[in-house]
């Protein structure tokens, strides 16, 4: 089978905190930790173990700049076959449909069975999986938890539902599945792997690599556009404790028996 | 002004909450709208959906078939592309069957597609002014869609205060007739309903609820520890479930179980809105975080700056000081 695995590069959520640029009108990107975007690394995993059982190969693709080849390195280390990184300067500021339309022009290209997303990224909205599949008329499942090869041109999948339940079904190939975490256990990557593939090609495709019209993607083309950033205000907000820790536990402790909490 | 249309979801004759959500959205988009609600599915359960929705919406349009009895995405994406007007406005839950719909049934109408939106602006010429959230909640944006050719905006449940009911005028109109036979390439087998697992986190009043500040397998010991001098039961966010650290059945979400607890502890866990929308019945929230920017700070009732796995222990301590229990 032939994997396409679509990855991005985005800030550790779980390893920053994220504040705001001066003018709001991004996030202050000095000195974050950028990683794979995590849903997309199980994705990755779960096309190299399809892949042990049935053959076949897997690609990891991105569209983005230099700095985001290092997440293509990784998941090649992973044991991904190869790596594209989709680049042009006319990419810059598209939506999720510019997004899809720029992969959708790179799947053309080559003849995949199976294409793999992460579920959501961290600053997307779990959207190109879904405009990809749509524009390519394949079919489509979001929120894939599960999947078995089964005989012929077709695959058992399961979805997560609300509250746990799975929803089971057959979907045709070939198609597009959004990965949710949790349906694998994604292998470690040491040094000594992304070592072992610094010196494998990755070959970069531009608009005009790809036949696209560069009118139909980045900000021109861009429906929704992000105006400014700003730090959101759900609740009332905490009251913050800020004591020793022991004087804070102590708190706690009065603070929940007086809720009930203390059987 | 485009037409707005709301795609309802239903379980077992009964309109999800998302409804009224829904409905309320359109007003923040134009006051004056008129939105209508799309009811799908099959047999006489729909007409106890559609008959409720007249309180909230105009006019419902019905569409009845056996092929929609599970709910299919793609045989409903195609249903609506048949149906709807160039130019719509179309609304729809950011859950599970939402994400599935939305962002294909955007590019299939043409039109722009918004996902997840919290808040909603209103309108300036062809210009909709929305919230999003980003980054695990951590940072808003403001985001403006051009409307011009259409637009499809998943809304986050919970984030609108619903519509309140009100004896509507309106009425069902039957559409099945316009859909046709439809078919996808994606056949729906079975549900399976998640195990029930060992601790039902249900019935606990006191929850020690940990996330991926947990940071790995062998420290679970410290928040039973706590559990235990509390009388509490571990819960979880799903990082740990991810982890294969505790049992599905042990997750708070939207995922996993809703909780209804009298204190939530909530340790080393960010704050996700899917966590959150696991948690009912307005709780005491305690959060502990080693990030002050964690979004948990901005929905809890008492916040600590801390390492969980220093002030648990501690906190285990006290309680077991107050309890005359000698730590072990």
């Amino acid at each position: 089978m032939e994997i396409l695995v679509c990855i991005r590069r985005v800030p550790d959520t779980s390893e920053n905190e994220i504040t705001l640029n001066a003018d709001r009108t991004d996030i202050e990107r000095e000195e974050l930790v950028y990683s794979i975007n995590e849903p997309d690394n199980y994705a990755v995993e779960e096309a190299l173990q399809i892949v042990a059982r049935c053959g076949g190969n897997v690609t990891v693709v991105t569209v983005g700049g230099e700095d985001d080849e290092e997440v293509l390195r990784r998941e090649m280390a992973m044991g991904a076959n190869h790596g594209v990184l989709l680049s042009d300067d006319v990419f810059g500021g598209s939506d999720g449909r510019g997004l899809a339309t720029i992969l959708k022009t790179f799947v053309r290209k080559g003849n995949y069975d199976l294409i793999l997303t992460g579920v959501q990224a961290e600053d997307g909205g779990a959207q190109v999986g879904g405009m990809l599949a749509a524009m390519l008329d394949y079919p489509f499942a979001s929120l894939v938890n599960s999947i078995e090869v089964g005989q012929g041109k077709k695959l058992k999948i399961s979805r997560e539902i609300e509250g746990g339940n799975k929803e089971i079904s057959e979907i045709d190939l070939p198609c597009v599945l959004s990965i949710q975490t949790g349906i694998n256990e994604p292998r470690y990557v040491g040094m000594r792997g992304i070592r072992a593939v610094a010196s494998v090609p990755v070959p970069i495709y531009g608009a005009a690599d790809l036949a696209l019209d560069p009118g139909s993607v980045g900000a021109t083309a861009a429906r929704v556009k992000r105006v400014d950033y700003f730090l959101p205000t759900l609740g009332g907000g905490a009251e913050m404790l800020t004591g020793s820790r022991e004087e804070n536990a102590e708190r706690v402790l009065e603070l929940v028996a007086a809720k009930g909490g203390l059987k | 002004m485009a037409r707005i249309f709301a795609y309802i979801t239903h379980k077992s004759g009964v309109a999800d909450d998302s409804a009224a959500e829904l409905a309320a959205a359109a007003r923040k988009i134009d006051a004056s709208a008129s939105p209508t609600a799309i009811v799908i599915g099959a047999g006489s359960e729909l007409d106890s959906v559609c008959s409720t929705l007249l309180s909230l919406y105009a006019e419902v349009w019905k569409i009845s078939s056996e092929a929609f009895a599970h709910p299919n995405a793609e045989l409903i994406r195609k249903a609506l592309v048949k149906l709807l007007p160039t130019g719509s406005m179309v609304l729809v839950a950011h859950e599970h069957f939402g994400i599935d719909l939305a962002p294909g049934l955007s590019i299939k109408l043409d039109a722009a597609f918004v996902s997840d939106v919290v808040g909603i602006d209103g309108l300036e010429g062809s210009s909709l002014k929305l919230v999003r959230q980003e980054f695990g909640g951590q940072v808003s944006a403001h985001v403006h869609c051009d409307i011009s050719g259409g637009a499809v905006v998943s809304v986050r449940p919970g984030a609108f205060k619903p519509l309140p009911s009100t004896a509507g005028d309106g009425a069902v109109v039957d559409k099945s007739s316009e859909v046709g036979v439809l078919s996808a390439g994606r056949r729906f087998i079975e549900t399976v309903v998640a195990e029930a697992g060992d601790v039902d986190i249900t019935k606990h009043a006191v929850l020690v609820s940990i996330g991926r500040g947990i940071q790995e397998k062998d420290n679970l010991g410290i928040a039973q520890d706590l559990a235990d001098a509390l009388g509490a039961a571990v819960s979880c966010s799903r990082p740990v479930v991810d982890a294969k650290w505790l049992e599905k059945s042990r997750q708070v979400g939207s995922s996993g179980k809703t909780v209804k607890p009298k204190v939530y502890l909530a340790c080393g866990i960010s704050g996700a809105f899917q966590h959150l929308a696991g948690i009912k019945g307005n709780p005491f929230i305690v959060a502990i975080n080693k990030n002050p920017k964690a979004p948990i700070f901005q929905v809890a009732d008492i916040g600590i700056v801390d390492d969980i796995l220093e002030f648990l222990p501690e906190l285990t301590n006290k309680v077991r000081e107050m309890r005359g229990v000698t730590a072990k």
